[in-house]
């Protein structure tokens, strides 16, 4: 066997990163007392983050681009691209999590690592071109947001949130691992270009099989219905700040490697699958959340609604560079706006997670009109109203999915974003046209979370008002993905 | 609590109006395409321009919008006692939407601008209204907004297939037959944009939003929300239904003047059983939309002057009865006709602007709303005469509802002890009132200072609709009594 090339070191560069400051939080956790409140651990996991991102960037010079470690892992505009995503998302949730860790006392420190641990598993998702370490990439970051999910640990519905998460999480892994062994059986091979090369000469049924199974598996990942039955108890039970980041990043890492999976090995047979998916998704998700009376559990039915629409550009096969950066771009704006609305949420929650029925959004543009109106920017950018981020992902995937003739699946999508606009404007309403019910004093916004605020506020408004600079991105990763 | 905020609002919208008044100022009669054009590009993928300008069509709207503006900031000076700030910059808001709506050229910033006036004018009525706000706020959106997405996805299309949002580019490639698979989509791009304007006129019998609206809205709301909004819808199915679908358009016009003259009769039979001044006036707004729809589809130079002059007329006289009804509230808390009664006694200044008014909104000859309906019903009867005598029932009606609300009001004996002292209008509420009044007798004395500009740009529109050469200028082109147009479209 050849000895590894340095070059390869560079190619994981931010997971190395990631895993030396993860490892540092956590011995580093037992040196302070119980009532410290572990900010320092915090700034340093942040530190830790800005140093993967740099580590990213500097990955992104052409010289690095290419495969390492014997074809596990590669480096293209599309690793880039939702490394970036990744990284930025678990920054906001590091920033975000400073005030919610002391506010609900929860003074421990592996909750960090935990966060840059997920990232590491994430981030090889995005980069992974073999098989079996996507898999182990998938188990990373799953089992770091099991535990992170249950970190409330005092509260039931906390604790119920993990064990269902890991249950039913376990359960769609190995529905992925078994599709796996199935497309090795069928291709001989766990690598995605060998297997593209093995299946462009017909495709023998095992692997229709594997592909049908590798896509449940991601679909639970992605919570994209019928596999999304765990997402309202989990996200109604975890911290909030923990939401923000499960329900984007690690989606986000999901759909890269299904983009990787269906597209990468030209894969067969998987379009009525995806069509479905898309279609029920979006309406399950969207008629699920109208019923909602807890934000959370709303914002859980909401972003399964979103996996639907991001699938629809899956769909669009009759112009793949088109869809794909579609989807890409799609990835891009819900995390930006997603995270944000649960910053918010995680802040108005306080001590206890008391304030998380909508009823409690009464008046609040009146309690807190700052807060009120960042929360507004993110509600109607995932309503999809021009001139923020939401509008323009819609916009592609929509537009992409007519160009290849997907009328109905277009009409689907079209109607849903309407009953959708309904739930998003409920917290509007209440927050500005109800009077208070509390005079609770909404606590003064601390540093980090507006940073994180202002992080994923700029994005949203950036991605609707100029989007063109990250859709460049997003088509060439497009371009990468396919070559 | 004093404020600035009001001042500086007047302040500004009035510099906008000034501004805004070179465009007609300089604008050229008669001269082909879209004038004061500008056209940036913004984004390239997908392919947006900023691209605005106006023809003789949008210029009224635009100086109608800027010109509404500061009356209503007079309007609300006393009437908005908390979050004052926030009711100015919404107010602003709505007015920088609404510009952008008549001046667009790109559907994609039109359809921009057309979401954009949804949300300050949701909150407007949400954050400001009376009693059942809430409702009210989350209907109009809902309607409005659902309504839109069917634009969305017509505009979608246009984009898929010709690769651009620009207006003339796609309005050039339909009529060059350079659009693939147009013939079989047409009918329902046509409905696509349809339908989100049909709800914004409001035609029946999509019209249910707006009496609860116009009811809850603070009175600026109120007369933004007939005197500009409103007309949106009408421009929208002008300038895009029958700019982009002429033949579309053509062989829907059976059932869309229909439910007009259905909306005409409609709305003015249910104003007139209207206990409510707003419910009365917004009910009043259904049927004289109802006869701007009829105008736009007769496809006659007289019906689409009409239209367009009656937009501009609606603006002047509703959103100036918007205005009265909104001083009376200021005093009363109330808009139940009940409670008032012998108003001309204690209010005689107050009595005469709103007589003025009434006569304006009911068409009396010399007033504008006579030029309007006049020209409308003489292109009715050029399409059809059954339209023209249905529709013309509707100017009875409305001189009936008019006048038995200005009796109620106004006449006999002062029934309500408080009535009696209420005071007069003041120099504030005079100001906004007189310039209304005064336009509502040059507009129906002088039309031609409006129609020379209207006129021209319609008289290129017309041959197009009507499929067939028309004389270049006139007003009522009376040599040409019915036109073939059903009969055309079911021979094809």
């Amino acid at each position: 066997m050849s000895p590894i090339p340095s070059i390869d070191y560079i190619r994981i560069l931010p997971e190395i990163i990631l895993i030396v400051f993860g490892t540092i939080v956590m011995m580093a956790d037992p040196l302070f007392d119980d009532h410290n409140d572990r900010k320092s651990l915090g700034v340093v996991s942040a530190i830790g983050v800005i140093a993967a991102i740099a580590a990213t960037i500097y990955q992104s010079a052409p010289r690095f681009h290419g495969d390492g470690f014997f074809n596990m892992v590669r480096v293209d505009a599309f690793s880039i691209f939702f490394h970036m995503v990744v990284l930025l998302v678990a920054l906001a949730s590091i920033l975000m999590s400073f005030e919610y860790l002391s506010v609900q006392h929860l003074k421990h420190g592996e909750y960090y690592g935990l966060i840059l641990y997920g990232a590491v598993g994430m981030g090889l998702m995005a980069s992974a071109t073999e098989l079996v370490l996507i898999f182990i990439a998938l188990e990373i970051s799953s089992i770091s947001t099991y535990v992170l999910a249950g970190f409330r640990r005092k509260h039931a519905e906390s604790t119920e949130s993990s064990v269902k998460y890991f249950l039913l999480g376990s359960f769609a892994t190995a529905f992925f691992l078994y599709g796996v062994a199935l497309m090795f059986g069928a291709t001989g091979s766990t690598q995605v270009d060998t297997i593209a090369a093995a299946l462009k000469n017909g495709a023998p049924t095992l692997a229709y099989v594997a592909v049908a199974l590798m896509c449940v598996g991601l679909g639970f990942k992605v919570a994209a219905a019928p596999f999304h039955t765990w997402t309202p108890d989990v996200y109604e039970g975890a911290p909030a700040p923990v939401v923000g980041l499960m329900s984007t990043a690690p989606k986000a890492a999901a759909f890269a490697v299904l983009l990787r999976v269906l597209f990468g090995t030209g894969a067969p047979g998987w379009f009525w699958m995806i069509w479905v998916t898309a279609a029920l998704s979006m309406t399950i998700g969207n008629l699920g959340a109208l019923v909602q009376s807890n934000v959370k559990r709303m914002l859980a039915y909401s972003s399964i609604a979103h996996a639907g629409y991001l699938l629809v550009a899956f769909a669009a096969v009759k112009n793949l560079e088109n869809g794909i950066s579609a989807a890409i771009f799609y990835a891009a704006s819900y995390a930006a706006m997603n995270v944000g609305a649960f910053a918010v949420v995680s802040h108005f929650a306080s001590a206890g997670e008391k304030y998380v029925q909508i009823d409690d959004y009464a008046g609040l543009g009146r309690r807190a009109p700052v807060l009120a109106g960042v929360l507004t920017v993110f509600l109607l950018s995932l309503i999809g109203i021009p001139i923020t981020g939401g509008f323009f992902a819609k916009f592609y995937v929509f537009s992409a999915a007519l160009r290849s003739s997907l009328i109905w699946l277009t009409i689907i999508g079209v109607v849903n974003s309407a009953i959708g606009a309904y739930y998003y404007l409920r917290i509007i309403v209440m927050m500005y046209m109800r009077e208070p019910q509390t005079e609770a004093e909404v606590p003064a916004v601390p540093f980090g979370l507006a940073l994180a605020l202002s992080m994923s506020l700029v994005a949203t408004i950036y991605l609707g008002v100029l989007p063109n600079r990250v859709l460049g991105y997003a088509l060439q990763s497009a371009r990468d993905l396919l070559r | 609590m004093h404020s600035d905020h009001p001042t500086i609002t007047f302040l500004i919208s009035t510099v906008t109006f000034l501004v805004s008044l070179h465009l007609p100022a300089r604008f050229v009669n008669g001269q082909s395409g879209f004038q004061f054009e500008q056209n940036t590009p913004w984004i390239s993928t997908p392919n947006i321009h900023y691209h605005m300008g106006v023809d003789g069509i949008s210029l009224w709207l635009v100086v109608l919008t800027t010109f509404l503006v500061p009356f209503c900031v007079l309007i609300s000076w006393k009437s908005i006692h908390e979050r004052v700030k926030e009711f100015f910059i919404l107010m602003l808001l709505l007015e920088t939407a609404m510009i952008g709506v008549f001046m667009a050229l790109d559907l994609f910033l039109f359809y921009f601008f057309w979401e954009a006036t949804l949300i300050p004018m949701a909150l407007l009525i949400g954050m400001y209204g009376h009693e059942r706000k809430i409702y009210a706020a989350v209907k109009f959106f809902l309607y409005t907004m659902v309504a839109s997405v069917f634009m969305l996805a017509a505009i979608l299309w246009l984009y898929a297939k010709t690769g651009t949002f620009d207006f003339v580019a796609i309005q050039q490639a339909i009529q060059g037959g350079q659009v693939a698979g147009f013939t079989g989509a047409a009918t329902l791009l046509f409905l696509g944009f349809f339908i989100a304007f049909a709800v914004k006129v409001p035609l029946f019998p999509l019209h249910t939003w707006l009496p609860d609206a116009h009811v809850e809205a603070p009175t600026a709301g109120s007369v933004l929300l007939a005197g500009v909004l409103l007309k949106m819808g009408t421009y929208g199915l002008l300038r895009f239904n029958l700019g982009l679908f002429p033949e579309q358009a053509r062989q829907n016009a059976p059932w869309i003047i229909t439910l007009a003259i259905i909306g005409i009769i409609y709305g003015a039979l249910v104003a007139m059983v209207q206990p409510n001044m707003k419910k009365l006036i917004a009910y009043s707004s259904v049927s004289h939309l109802g006869f701007v729809v009829l105008g736009t589809f007769s496809f006659t130079q007289a019906g689409i002057d009409g239209a367009v002059y009656q937009m501009l007329n609606h603006g002047i006289s509703t959103g100036a009865l918007f205005m009265l009804a909104g001083i009376l509230y200021e005093r009363r808390h109330t808009y139940d006709l009940k409670e008032f009664g012998g108003l001309a006694t204690p209010m005689p200044v107050y009595a005469t602007f709103f007589l003025v008014i009434t006569l304006s909104s009911i068409g009396l000859p010399l007033m504008n709303g006579f030029v309007g309906e006049f020209l409308i019903l003489s292109g009715a009867f050029q399409a059809r005469a059954v339209y023209g005598v249905l529709a013309a029932s509707g100017v009875i009606w409305s001189a009936c509802y008019m006048l038995w609300m200005y009796q109620k009001v106004f006449y006999g004996n002062v029934t309500v002890p408080v009535n009696n002292s209420l005071p007069d209008l003041n120099g504030r509420e005079r100001t906004a009132l007189w310039p209304m009044a005064l336009l509502a007798l040059i507009m129906g004395v002088w039309p031609m200072a409006w129609m020379d500009s209207i006129d021209a740009t319609v008289a290129r529109v017309v041959p197009v609709l009507s499929g067939a050469p028309v004389s270049a200028h006139s007003i009522p082109a009376t040599n040409e009594i019915e036109k073939p147009n059903v009969a055309e479209v079911s021979g094809r």
